[in-house]
Protein backbone atom coordinates (compact mmCIF):
# COMPACT_ATOMS: atom_id res chain seq x y z
CA UNK A 1 0.00 0.00 0.00
CA UNK A 2 1.32 3.32 -0.79
CA UNK A 3 1.95 6.40 2.26
CA UNK A 4 -0.21 8.90 1.54
CA UNK A 5 0.41 11.00 4.54
CA UNK A 6 3.91 11.26 6.68
CA UNK A 7 4.22 13.67 9.23
CA UNK A 8 7.99 14.61 10.63
CA UNK A 9 8.44 16.30 13.54
CA UNK A 10 5.53 18.11 13.82
CA UNK A 11 5.38 20.28 16.90
CA UNK A 12 2.67 23.41 17.72
CA UNK A 13 3.34 25.55 20.79
CA UNK A 14 0.63 27.74 22.51
CA UNK A 15 3.28 30.28 24.17
CA UNK A 16 5.23 28.23 26.68
CA UNK A 17 2.48 25.05 26.50
CA UNK A 18 3.58 22.81 24.05
CA UNK A 19 0.56 20.93 22.49
CA UNK A 20 2.22 18.16 20.28
CA UNK A 21 5.50 17.71 19.97
CA UNK A 22 8.21 15.24 17.43
CA UNK A 23 4.93 13.77 16.13
CA UNK A 24 5.76 11.25 13.49
CA UNK A 25 2.77 9.31 11.81
CA UNK A 26 2.32 7.67 8.24
CA UNK A 27 -1.05 6.43 6.71
CA UNK A 28 -1.41 3.91 4.01
CA UNK A 29 -4.34 4.20 1.34
CA UNK A 30 -7.65 2.21 2.72
CA UNK A 31 -5.57 1.67 6.16
CA UNK A 32 -7.90 2.31 9.15
CA UNK A 33 -5.71 4.06 12.13
CA UNK A 34 -7.22 4.38 15.93
CA UNK A 35 -5.45 7.07 17.66
CA UNK A 36 -6.08 7.49 21.48
CA UNK A 37 -5.24 9.43 24.37
CA UNK A 38 -6.74 11.39 27.47
CA UNK A 39 -7.52 14.81 26.89
CA UNK A 40 -4.96 17.25 25.96
CA UNK A 41 -3.10 14.50 24.99
CA UNK A 42 -2.56 16.91 21.14
CA UNK A 43 -4.40 14.33 19.10
CA UNK A 44 -7.21 17.35 17.79
CA UNK A 45 -3.89 19.84 17.41
CA UNK A 46 -2.39 17.02 15.43
CA UNK A 47 -5.43 16.80 13.16
CA UNK A 48 -5.71 20.55 13.43
CA UNK A 49 -2.31 21.03 12.19
CA UNK A 50 -2.69 18.17 9.33
CA UNK A 51 -6.09 19.35 7.85
CA UNK A 52 -5.00 23.13 8.13
CA UNK A 53 -6.70 24.43 10.71
CA UNK A 54 -3.22 25.05 12.88
CA UNK A 55 0.31 26.00 11.31
CA UNK A 56 2.36 23.73 12.66
CA UNK A 57 5.37 25.57 15.07
CA UNK A 58 7.80 23.18 13.17
CA UNK A 59 8.24 20.32 11.48
CA UNK A 60 6.95 18.90 8.06
CA UNK A 61 3.32 17.50 6.39
CA UNK A 62 3.65 15.70 3.94
CA UNK A 63 0.52 14.66 1.59
CA UNK A 64 0.97 12.00 -1.40
CA UNK A 65 4.73 13.58 -1.68
CA UNK A 66 3.83 17.08 -1.58
CA UNK A 67 4.61 19.34 1.07
CA UNK A 68 1.08 20.87 2.55
CA UNK A 69 2.63 22.44 5.67
CA UNK A 70 0.55 25.69 6.44
CA UNK A 71 -2.04 25.39 3.14
CA UNK A 72 -5.40 26.52 4.20
CA UNK A 73 -8.04 24.23 5.05
CA UNK A 74 -9.90 24.45 2.05
CA UNK A 75 -7.12 23.40 -0.18
CA UNK A 76 -5.87 20.55 2.00
CA UNK A 77 -9.63 19.86 1.81
CA UNK A 78 -9.88 19.91 -2.13
CA UNK A 79 -6.22 17.62 -2.23
CA UNK A 80 -8.43 15.00 -1.07
CA UNK A 81 -7.78 15.28 3.15
CA UNK A 82 -11.24 16.07 5.09
CA UNK A 83 -12.40 15.89 8.67
CA UNK A 84 -15.15 15.46 11.02
CA UNK A 85 -16.10 17.18 14.31
CA UNK A 86 -16.21 16.36 17.78
CA UNK A 87 -19.21 18.97 17.66
CA UNK A 88 -20.52 18.26 14.97
CA UNK A 89 -20.19 21.61 12.61
CA UNK A 90 -23.62 21.43 10.32
CA UNK A 91 -25.84 24.41 8.96
CA UNK A 92 -28.65 24.09 12.09
CA UNK A 93 -31.49 26.09 10.62
CA UNK A 94 -30.98 24.43 7.45
CA UNK A 95 -32.40 20.50 6.75
CA UNK A 96 -30.40 17.19 6.54
CA UNK A 97 -30.97 17.09 2.58
CA UNK A 98 -30.11 20.94 2.61
CA UNK A 99 -26.68 20.40 4.34
CA UNK A 100 -25.75 17.24 1.90
CA UNK A 101 -26.68 19.30 -1.18
CA UNK A 102 -24.56 22.27 0.39
CA UNK A 103 -21.24 20.17 0.58
CA UNK A 104 -22.05 18.52 -2.62
CA UNK A 105 -22.45 21.55 -4.04
CA UNK A 106 -19.20 23.00 -2.70
CA UNK A 107 -17.52 19.84 -3.41
CA UNK A 108 -18.14 20.04 -7.07
CA UNK A 109 -17.02 23.72 -7.67
CA UNK A 110 -14.01 24.26 -8.78
CA UNK A 111 -14.45 27.90 -9.46
CA UNK A 112 -17.07 30.30 -8.16
CA UNK A 113 -20.11 30.04 -10.69
CA UNK A 114 -22.72 32.80 -10.13
CA UNK A 115 -25.16 32.06 -12.55
CA UNK A 116 -26.03 28.75 -13.17
CA UNK A 117 -28.72 26.89 -10.89
CA UNK A 118 -26.75 24.76 -8.36
CA UNK A 119 -29.35 22.50 -7.22
CA UNK A 120 -31.13 19.97 -9.49
CA UNK A 121 -33.15 16.55 -9.68
CA UNK A 122 -29.30 14.57 -10.07
CA UNK A 123 -27.74 16.59 -7.24
CA UNK A 124 -30.93 15.57 -4.83
CA UNK A 125 -30.62 11.80 -6.08
CA UNK A 126 -26.84 11.80 -5.22
CA UNK A 127 -27.26 13.51 -1.61
CA UNK A 128 -29.77 10.81 -0.83
CA UNK A 129 -27.34 8.32 -1.86
CA UNK A 130 -25.03 9.87 0.58
CA UNK A 131 -27.30 10.05 3.36
CA UNK A 132 -28.42 6.33 2.36
CA UNK A 133 -24.76 5.07 2.70
CA UNK A 134 -25.00 6.10 6.18
CA UNK A 135 -28.68 5.04 7.16
CA UNK A 136 -30.19 8.50 7.63
CA UNK A 137 -32.15 9.27 4.45
CA UNK A 138 -35.22 8.83 6.93
CA UNK A 139 -34.32 12.27 8.59
CA UNK A 140 -33.81 14.07 4.96
CA UNK A 141 -36.20 16.60 5.38
CA UNK A 142 -35.73 17.40 9.42
CA UNK A 143 -33.64 20.33 10.22
CA UNK A 144 -30.50 19.53 11.95
CA UNK A 145 -31.55 21.22 15.91
CA UNK A 146 -34.28 18.78 16.16
CA UNK A 147 -31.91 15.52 15.45
CA UNK A 148 -30.55 13.48 18.22
CA UNK A 149 -27.10 13.39 18.84
CA UNK A 150 -26.34 10.36 16.87
CA UNK A 151 -27.89 11.54 13.58
CA UNK A 152 -26.28 14.78 13.81
CA UNK A 153 -22.63 12.72 13.75
CA UNK A 154 -23.73 10.70 10.72
CA UNK A 155 -24.63 13.85 8.99
CA UNK A 156 -20.96 15.59 9.98
CA UNK A 157 -19.52 12.63 8.91
CA UNK A 158 -21.26 12.46 5.61
CA UNK A 159 -20.60 16.00 4.82
CA UNK A 160 -17.18 15.27 5.24
CA UNK A 161 -17.38 12.34 2.94
CA UNK A 162 -18.66 14.02 -0.04
CA UNK A 163 -15.93 15.05 -1.87
CA UNK A 164 -14.71 11.61 -1.62
CA UNK A 165 -11.44 12.14 0.05
CA UNK A 166 -8.51 10.25 -0.35
CA UNK A 167 -7.86 10.31 3.89
CA UNK A 168 -10.71 11.19 6.45
CA UNK A 169 -10.03 12.23 10.21
CA UNK A 170 -12.89 11.09 12.65
CA UNK A 171 -12.99 13.13 15.67
CA UNK A 172 -14.43 11.51 18.09
CA UNK A 173 -16.78 9.92 16.15
CA UNK A 174 -18.96 8.03 18.84
CA UNK A 175 -18.96 11.00 21.47
CA UNK A 176 -22.30 11.98 22.96
CA UNK A 177 -23.56 9.10 21.61
CA UNK A 178 -25.42 6.04 24.15
CA UNK A 179 -23.34 3.44 24.88
CA UNK A 180 -25.57 1.21 23.01
CA UNK A 181 -25.29 3.33 20.21
CA UNK A 182 -21.64 3.04 19.44
CA UNK A 183 -20.55 0.13 18.05
CA UNK A 184 -23.51 0.06 15.43
CA UNK A 185 -22.97 3.80 14.66
CA UNK A 186 -18.92 2.76 13.93
CA UNK A 187 -19.87 0.07 11.98
CA UNK A 188 -22.12 1.82 9.83
CA UNK A 189 -19.46 4.46 9.23
CA UNK A 190 -16.30 1.63 8.90
CA UNK A 191 -18.65 -0.26 6.33
CA UNK A 192 -19.37 2.93 4.14
CA UNK A 193 -15.69 3.99 3.97
CA UNK A 194 -14.13 0.46 3.23
CA UNK A 195 -16.59 0.59 0.35
CA UNK A 196 -14.45 3.99 -1.05
CA UNK A 197 -10.97 2.86 0.16
CA UNK A 198 -10.76 5.69 1.67
CA UNK A 199 -7.82 6.03 4.81
CA UNK A 200 -9.61 6.69 7.79
CA UNK A 201 -7.84 8.21 11.17
CA UNK A 202 -10.10 8.38 14.37
CA UNK A 203 -10.18 9.48 17.59
CA UNK A 204 -11.69 7.29 19.78
CA UNK A 205 -11.85 7.04 23.67
CA UNK A 206 -13.50 3.91 23.86
CA UNK A 207 -11.06 0.84 23.74
CA UNK A 208 -13.71 -1.56 22.55
CA UNK A 209 -14.43 0.30 19.84
CA UNK A 210 -10.46 0.96 18.58
CA UNK A 211 -10.10 -2.77 19.58
CA UNK A 212 -13.23 -3.66 17.22
CA UNK A 213 -12.57 -1.37 14.16
CA UNK A 214 -8.33 -0.51 14.28
CA UNK A 215 -5.61 -2.86 13.00
CA UNK A 216 -3.31 0.24 14.25
CA UNK A 217 -3.24 2.18 17.06
CA UNK A 218 -1.32 5.52 17.62
CA UNK A 219 -1.08 6.38 21.51
CA UNK A 220 -0.77 10.20 22.81
CA UNK A 221 0.35 11.70 25.84
CA UNK A 222 1.43 15.12 26.72
CA UNK A 223 1.52 16.07 23.16
CA UNK A 224 4.00 13.05 22.00
CA UNK A 225 3.30 9.52 20.60
CA UNK A 226 4.12 7.15 23.28
CA UNK A 227 3.31 4.13 20.94
CA UNK A 228 2.40 2.65 17.40
CA UNK A 229 1.59 -0.06 16.16
CA UNK A 230 -0.82 -3.36 15.52
CA UNK A 231 -3.55 -2.56 18.37
CA UNK A 232 -3.25 -5.69 20.66
CA UNK A 233 0.43 -4.46 21.07
CA UNK A 234 -0.05 -0.73 21.68
CA UNK A 235 -2.69 -1.96 24.02
CA UNK A 236 -0.35 -4.35 26.01
CA UNK A 237 2.43 -1.88 26.43
CA UNK A 238 2.71 -0.78 29.79
CA UNK A 239 3.22 2.88 29.48
CA UNK A 240 0.43 3.05 27.47
CA UNK A 241 -2.33 1.09 30.11
CA UNK A 242 -0.31 3.08 32.41
CA UNK A 243 -0.82 6.46 31.18
CA UNK A 244 -3.18 6.33 28.26
CA UNK A 245 -5.39 3.71 29.12
CA UNK A 246 -5.88 4.45 32.68
CA UNK A 247 -6.68 1.78 35.39
CA UNK A 248 -10.06 0.65 34.58
CA UNK A 249 -9.00 -0.46 31.07
CA UNK A 250 -5.60 -2.01 33.26
CA UNK A 251 -7.87 -4.29 35.70
CA UNK A 252 -10.20 -5.22 32.66
CA UNK A 253 -7.61 -6.41 30.93
CA UNK A 254 -5.78 -7.97 33.56
CA UNK A 255 -8.78 -9.77 35.07
CA UNK A 256 -9.21 -11.15 31.35
CA UNK A 257 -6.01 -12.53 30.98
CA UNK A 258 -6.19 -14.60 34.41
CA UNK A 259 -9.10 -15.91 33.09
CA UNK A 260 -7.90 -17.16 30.10
CA UNK B 1 -31.21 30.34 -19.02
CA UNK B 2 -35.13 30.74 -19.86
CA UNK B 3 -35.15 26.74 -19.33
CA UNK B 4 -34.87 27.32 -15.62
CA UNK B 5 -36.97 30.28 -14.44
CA UNK B 6 -38.28 29.31 -11.35
CA UNK B 7 -41.22 30.83 -9.80
CA UNK B 8 -39.80 34.29 -8.38
CA UNK B 9 -38.39 34.88 -12.01
CA UNK B 10 -41.63 34.42 -13.89
CA UNK B 11 -43.18 36.35 -11.38
CA UNK B 12 -40.49 39.05 -12.21
CA UNK B 13 -41.11 38.70 -16.00
CA UNK B 14 -44.96 39.19 -15.28
CA UNK B 15 -44.28 42.38 -13.12
CA UNK B 16 -42.56 43.72 -16.17
CA UNK B 17 -46.73 44.60 -18.42
CA UNK B 18 -48.04 44.47 -15.10
CA UNK B 19 -45.97 47.59 -14.10
CA UNK B 20 -45.87 49.30 -17.60
CA UNK B 21 -50.04 49.02 -16.97
CA UNK B 22 -49.58 50.92 -13.47
CA UNK B 23 -47.84 53.37 -15.34
CA UNK B 24 -50.23 54.07 -17.85
CA UNK B 25 -53.25 53.49 -15.72
CA UNK B 26 -52.20 55.12 -12.11
CA UNK B 27 -52.03 58.29 -10.76
CA UNK B 28 -48.53 59.85 -11.50
CA UNK B 29 -47.60 60.27 -8.11
CA UNK B 30 -47.94 56.74 -7.10
CA UNK B 31 -45.95 55.79 -10.61
CA UNK B 32 -43.72 58.21 -9.15
CA UNK B 33 -43.33 56.06 -6.05
CA UNK B 34 -43.14 53.00 -8.18
CA UNK B 35 -40.31 54.38 -10.02
CA UNK B 36 -38.52 55.78 -6.50
CA UNK B 37 -38.88 52.29 -4.56
CA UNK B 38 -37.23 50.90 -7.97
CA UNK B 39 -34.30 52.62 -7.60
CA UNK B 40 -34.02 52.48 -3.67
CA UNK B 41 -35.72 48.75 -3.74
CA UNK B 42 -32.26 47.78 -6.07
CA UNK B 43 -30.34 48.79 -2.66
CA UNK B 44 -32.41 47.21 -0.06
CA UNK B 45 -31.92 43.93 -2.66
CA UNK B 46 -28.12 44.38 -2.72
CA UNK B 47 -28.24 44.68 2.20
CA UNK B 48 -30.56 41.31 1.21
CA UNK B 49 -28.48 39.07 -0.51
CA UNK B 50 -25.61 40.30 1.84
CA UNK B 51 -27.72 39.20 5.25
CA UNK B 52 -27.92 35.72 3.27
CA UNK B 53 -24.46 35.41 4.29
CA UNK B 54 -25.42 36.73 7.36
CA UNK B 55 -24.11 40.39 7.25
CA UNK B 56 -25.69 43.57 7.99
CA UNK B 57 -24.46 46.38 5.80
CA UNK B 58 -24.93 49.70 7.45
CA UNK B 59 -23.14 51.76 4.54
CA UNK B 60 -25.03 50.47 1.37
CA UNK B 61 -25.58 54.06 0.90
CA UNK B 62 -22.61 54.54 -0.26
CA UNK B 63 -22.85 52.29 -3.66
CA UNK B 64 -26.64 54.05 -3.48
CA UNK B 65 -24.31 57.51 -3.58
CA UNK B 66 -21.43 56.12 -6.17
CA UNK B 67 -23.96 55.13 -8.47
CA UNK B 68 -26.00 58.41 -8.21
CA UNK B 69 -22.84 60.79 -8.15
CA UNK B 70 -21.41 58.82 -10.98
CA UNK B 71 -24.09 60.05 -13.31
CA UNK B 72 -24.30 63.13 -11.92
CA UNK B 73 -20.78 63.58 -12.48
CA UNK B 74 -20.71 62.29 -16.14
CA UNK B 75 -23.53 65.13 -16.78
CA UNK B 76 -21.50 67.60 -14.95
CA UNK B 77 -18.07 67.23 -16.18
CA UNK B 78 -18.37 65.36 -19.66
CA UNK B 79 -21.95 66.26 -20.80
CA UNK B 80 -22.61 61.92 -20.70
CA UNK B 81 -26.56 61.69 -20.30
CA UNK B 82 -27.28 58.49 -22.30
CA UNK B 83 -29.09 56.32 -19.67
CA UNK B 84 -27.32 52.91 -20.93
CA UNK B 85 -23.54 54.77 -20.63
CA UNK B 86 -24.36 56.32 -17.04
CA UNK B 87 -25.54 52.65 -15.82
CA UNK B 88 -22.36 50.89 -16.93
CA UNK B 89 -19.99 53.74 -15.65
CA UNK B 90 -21.78 53.45 -12.30
CA UNK B 91 -21.69 49.27 -12.56
CA UNK B 92 -17.80 49.94 -13.17
CA UNK B 93 -17.26 52.50 -10.60
CA UNK B 94 -18.57 50.54 -7.95
CA UNK B 95 -17.58 47.17 -9.06
CA UNK B 96 -13.75 48.92 -9.19
CA UNK B 97 -14.67 51.05 -5.53
CA UNK B 98 -16.12 47.90 -3.67
CA UNK B 99 -12.88 45.38 -5.17
CA UNK B 100 -10.58 47.47 -3.26
CA UNK B 101 -12.76 48.06 -0.44
CA UNK B 102 -13.60 44.47 -0.62
CA UNK B 103 -10.49 43.34 0.54
CA UNK B 104 -10.23 45.11 4.18
CA UNK B 105 -14.25 44.05 4.50
CA UNK B 106 -14.51 40.90 3.91
CA UNK B 107 -12.52 39.60 6.60
CA UNK B 108 -15.05 41.32 9.15
CA UNK B 109 -18.40 39.79 10.51
CA UNK B 110 -21.49 40.79 12.47
CA UNK B 111 -21.44 44.32 14.12
CA UNK B 112 -17.72 44.65 12.59
CA UNK B 113 -18.95 44.29 8.93
CA UNK B 114 -21.65 46.54 9.96
CA UNK B 115 -19.58 49.13 11.64
CA UNK B 116 -17.06 49.30 8.66
CA UNK B 117 -19.61 49.59 6.22
CA UNK B 118 -21.18 52.52 7.30
CA UNK B 119 -17.74 54.15 8.58
CA UNK B 120 -16.52 53.59 4.50
CA UNK B 121 -19.94 55.34 3.76
CA UNK B 122 -19.78 58.20 6.26
CA UNK B 123 -16.04 58.90 4.83
CA UNK B 124 -17.84 59.68 1.37
CA UNK B 125 -20.25 61.38 3.01
CA UNK B 126 -18.08 63.81 4.20
CA UNK B 127 -15.98 64.09 1.50
CA UNK B 128 -19.14 65.17 -0.18
CA UNK B 129 -20.24 67.45 1.96
CA UNK B 130 -17.44 69.36 2.25
CA UNK B 131 -17.01 69.75 -1.59
CA UNK B 132 -17.93 73.43 -2.72
CA UNK B 133 -17.19 71.88 -6.22
CA UNK B 134 -19.82 69.62 -5.84
CA UNK B 135 -22.66 71.54 -4.37
CA UNK B 136 -21.55 70.74 -0.64
CA UNK B 137 -24.69 69.20 1.50
CA UNK B 138 -26.85 70.95 -1.27
CA UNK B 139 -25.70 68.30 -3.50
CA UNK B 140 -26.31 69.46 -7.39
CA UNK B 141 -28.70 68.77 -10.68
CA UNK B 142 -28.13 65.87 -13.47
CA UNK B 143 -28.95 66.38 -16.91
CA UNK B 144 -32.03 64.75 -18.12
CA UNK B 145 -31.33 61.20 -19.58
CA UNK B 146 -31.01 60.48 -23.10
CA UNK B 147 -31.65 57.09 -24.91
CA UNK B 148 -28.70 56.52 -27.73
CA UNK B 149 -29.59 59.39 -28.74
CA UNK B 150 -32.98 60.06 -28.43
CA UNK B 151 -34.30 63.05 -25.88
CA UNK B 152 -38.29 62.78 -25.39
CA UNK B 153 -39.90 65.50 -24.22
CA UNK B 154 -42.76 66.20 -21.57
CA UNK B 155 -44.99 63.59 -21.02
CA UNK B 156 -43.28 61.02 -23.51
CA UNK B 157 -39.75 61.63 -21.34
CA UNK B 158 -41.28 60.63 -17.65
CA UNK B 159 -43.08 57.98 -19.27
CA UNK B 160 -39.74 56.28 -21.12
CA UNK B 161 -37.52 57.29 -17.96
CA UNK B 162 -40.52 55.08 -15.92
CA UNK B 163 -39.44 51.93 -18.27
CA UNK B 164 -35.85 52.73 -18.21
CA UNK B 165 -35.91 52.24 -14.39
CA UNK B 166 -38.55 49.22 -14.67
CA UNK B 167 -36.86 46.88 -16.69
CA UNK B 168 -33.30 47.18 -15.42
CA UNK B 169 -34.25 46.90 -11.83
CA UNK B 170 -36.25 43.57 -12.86
CA UNK B 171 -33.58 42.40 -14.74
CA UNK B 172 -31.70 43.49 -11.92
CA UNK B 173 -33.87 41.22 -9.51
CA UNK B 174 -33.61 37.87 -11.70
CA UNK B 175 -29.56 38.22 -12.33
CA UNK B 176 -29.78 38.35 -7.99
CA UNK B 177 -32.09 35.34 -7.90
CA UNK B 178 -30.14 33.34 -10.54
CA UNK B 179 -26.79 34.39 -8.41
CA UNK B 180 -28.97 33.30 -4.85
CA UNK B 181 -30.04 30.10 -6.58
CA UNK B 182 -26.13 29.68 -7.94
CA UNK B 183 -23.65 27.22 -6.06
CA UNK B 184 -22.18 30.74 -5.16
CA UNK B 185 -25.32 31.51 -3.15
CA UNK B 186 -25.48 28.50 -1.34
CA UNK B 187 -21.96 28.99 -0.18
CA UNK B 188 -23.32 32.13 1.33
CA UNK B 189 -26.18 30.40 2.90
CA UNK B 190 -23.70 28.20 4.52
CA UNK B 191 -21.56 31.19 6.03
CA UNK B 192 -23.81 32.43 7.35
CA UNK B 193 -24.42 28.64 9.68
CA UNK B 194 -21.17 27.70 9.59
CA UNK B 195 -17.99 29.70 8.24
CA UNK B 196 -15.64 27.03 9.83
CA UNK B 197 -17.58 23.89 8.13
CA UNK B 198 -17.63 26.22 4.61
CA UNK B 199 -13.55 26.10 4.87
CA UNK B 200 -13.54 22.64 5.66
CA UNK B 201 -15.58 21.79 2.48
CA UNK B 202 -13.64 23.14 0.28
CA UNK B 203 -14.38 26.89 -0.33
CA UNK B 204 -13.20 30.04 0.78
CA UNK B 205 -15.48 32.23 2.68
CA UNK B 206 -13.66 35.19 2.32
CA UNK B 207 -13.93 35.06 -1.62
CA UNK B 208 -17.70 34.56 -1.31
CA UNK B 209 -18.04 37.18 1.03
CA UNK B 210 -15.74 39.60 -1.63
CA UNK B 211 -17.97 38.05 -4.41
CA UNK B 212 -21.51 39.02 -2.75
CA UNK B 213 -20.20 42.21 -1.21
CA UNK B 214 -19.27 43.76 -5.11
CA UNK B 215 -22.12 42.12 -6.55
CA UNK B 216 -24.44 43.87 -3.87
CA UNK B 217 -22.47 47.24 -5.02
CA UNK B 218 -22.94 46.80 -8.50
CA UNK B 219 -27.08 46.50 -8.33
CA UNK B 220 -26.94 49.47 -5.62
CA UNK B 221 -24.84 51.20 -7.50
CA UNK B 222 -27.51 50.64 -10.42
CA UNK B 223 -30.52 51.68 -8.24
CA UNK B 224 -28.59 55.10 -7.58
CA UNK B 225 -28.41 56.13 -10.93
CA UNK B 226 -32.10 55.22 -11.66
CA UNK B 227 -32.95 56.89 -8.41
CA UNK B 228 -30.30 60.26 -8.97
CA UNK B 229 -32.08 60.37 -12.86
CA UNK B 230 -35.82 60.08 -11.80
CA UNK B 231 -34.97 63.09 -9.20
CA UNK B 232 -32.78 64.86 -11.19
CA UNK B 233 -30.73 65.21 -8.26
CA UNK B 234 -28.01 63.81 -6.17
CA UNK B 235 -26.90 65.55 -2.48
CA UNK B 236 -24.63 63.50 0.18
CA UNK B 237 -27.60 62.50 2.04
CA UNK B 238 -27.69 59.62 -0.32
CA UNK B 239 -24.58 57.90 1.55
CA UNK B 240 -25.37 58.98 5.46
CA UNK B 241 -25.62 56.58 7.77
CA UNK B 242 -29.89 57.29 7.96
CA UNK B 243 -30.02 56.44 4.51
CA UNK B 244 -28.35 53.16 4.59
CA UNK B 245 -30.52 52.39 8.05
CA UNK B 246 -33.76 53.04 5.77
CA UNK B 247 -32.59 49.86 3.56
CA UNK B 248 -31.63 47.58 6.24
CA UNK B 249 -34.91 48.80 7.50
CA UNK B 250 -36.60 47.46 4.11
CA UNK B 251 -34.33 44.34 4.21
CA UNK B 252 -35.57 43.33 7.57
CA UNK B 253 -39.50 44.38 7.20
CA UNK B 254 -39.41 42.85 4.24
CA UNK B 255 -37.44 39.67 5.06
CA UNK B 256 -35.26 37.59 2.75
CA UNK B 257 -37.08 35.15 1.85
CA UNK B 258 -37.22 36.22 -1.69
CA UNK B 259 -35.79 38.81 -4.27
CA UNK B 260 -39.43 39.94 -4.56
CA UNK B 261 -39.63 41.18 -0.84
CA UNK B 262 -37.34 44.06 -1.06
CA UNK B 263 -38.96 45.44 -3.98
CA UNK B 264 -42.07 45.18 -2.97
CA UNK B 265 -41.12 46.44 1.20
CA UNK B 266 -39.62 49.62 -0.38
CA UNK B 267 -43.12 50.81 -1.92
CA UNK B 268 -45.14 49.83 1.06
CA UNK B 269 -42.54 51.50 3.24
CA UNK B 270 -42.71 54.76 1.06
CA UNK B 271 -46.74 54.38 1.30
CA UNK B 272 -46.24 54.17 4.87
CA UNK B 273 -44.13 57.61 4.84
CA UNK B 274 -46.38 59.25 3.15
CA UNK B 275 -49.80 58.33 5.21
CA UNK B 276 -47.02 58.48 8.44
CA UNK B 277 -46.18 61.82 7.25
CA UNK B 278 -49.83 63.16 6.38
CA UNK B 279 -51.23 61.77 10.21
CA UNK B 280 -48.40 62.97 11.98
CA UNK B 281 -46.16 65.09 10.13
CA UNK B 282 -44.20 66.34 13.49
CA UNK B 283 -43.63 62.19 14.88
CA UNK B 284 -43.98 60.37 11.65
CA UNK B 285 -40.69 58.31 12.73
CA UNK B 286 -42.61 56.93 15.75
CA UNK B 287 -45.22 55.26 13.26
CA UNK B 288 -42.31 54.27 10.88
CA UNK B 289 -40.69 52.63 14.17
CA UNK B 290 -43.78 51.36 15.87
CA UNK B 291 -44.28 49.34 12.38
CA UNK B 292 -40.79 47.55 12.65
CA UNK B 293 -41.67 46.91 16.10
CA UNK B 294 -44.76 45.34 15.48
CA UNK B 295 -43.24 43.24 12.34
CA UNK B 296 -40.15 42.31 14.57
CA UNK B 297 -42.13 40.78 17.13
CA UNK B 298 -45.15 39.13 14.93
CA UNK B 299 -43.07 38.78 11.82
CA UNK B 300 -39.84 38.32 12.45
CA UNK B 301 -38.81 36.61 9.24
CA UNK B 302 -40.16 39.67 7.75
CA UNK B 303 -43.39 40.16 5.84
CA UNK B 304 -42.67 37.57 2.91
CA UNK B 305 -42.89 34.69 5.63
CA UNK B 306 -46.65 35.98 4.88
CA UNK B 307 -46.04 35.11 1.39
CA UNK B 308 -44.20 31.26 2.73
CA UNK B 309 -46.91 30.79 4.97
CA UNK B 310 -49.90 30.56 2.66
CA UNK B 311 -47.39 28.39 -0.16
CA UNK B 312 -46.64 26.32 2.51
CA UNK B 313 -48.79 25.82 4.84
CA UNK B 314 -47.44 22.54 6.67
CA UNK B 315 -44.27 21.56 8.70
CA UNK B 316 -41.50 19.46 7.55
CA UNK B 317 -42.88 15.56 8.30
CA UNK B 318 -41.35 14.38 10.93
CA UNK B 319 -40.32 11.23 10.54
CA UNK B 320 -42.04 8.10 11.70
CA UNK B 321 -41.75 6.32 15.30
CA UNK B 322 -39.85 3.71 14.03
CA UNK B 323 -37.13 5.23 12.40
CA UNK B 324 -34.13 5.23 14.56
CA UNK B 325 -30.84 6.03 14.99
CA UNK B 326 -28.55 3.81 13.20
CA UNK B 327 -27.76 1.44 16.06
CA UNK B 328 -30.73 1.39 18.29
Amino acid sequence: MTTILETKNLERTFGAVVAASDINITIKEGEILGVIGSNGAGKTTFVNMVTGYLTPSSGQILYRGQDITGKPTREITKLGICRSFQIPQLFLELSVIDNALIALTIAKQTRPVLLRPAIDEKLRAEAMEVLARFGIEQWAEQEITTLPQGVRKLVDIAMATVSKPDLLFLDEPTSGVSADEKMEIMRVLIDALKSTNTAVLFIEHDMEIVETFSPRVAAFYEGTILADGPTAEVLANDKVREYVIGGEFHRKATSEEAVS
Amino acid sequence: MIRNLDRTEITLLAGIPFLIACGLLLPQWVVNYIQVSLGTGLVALGVMIQMRAGLVSFGQGLYFCIGGYTAGLAGKFFGISDIFVLLLMGIATSVVISGVLGILIRRYREIFFAMLTMAVSMILFGMLSSSEELGSTDGFNLLPPTYLGWSPEGEVATFTLYIATVLPAIFCAIVLNRYLRSPMGYVNEAIRENELRVEYLGTSAHQAVHITYMIAAAVSSIGGVLWALSLGHVDPEMTNWTTSGQFVFVAILSGTGSIIAPLVGTFLLEILRVYAVDISPNTWQMILGTVMLLIIIFLPKGLWSLVERKRNPKQPKQPEPSAKVPGE
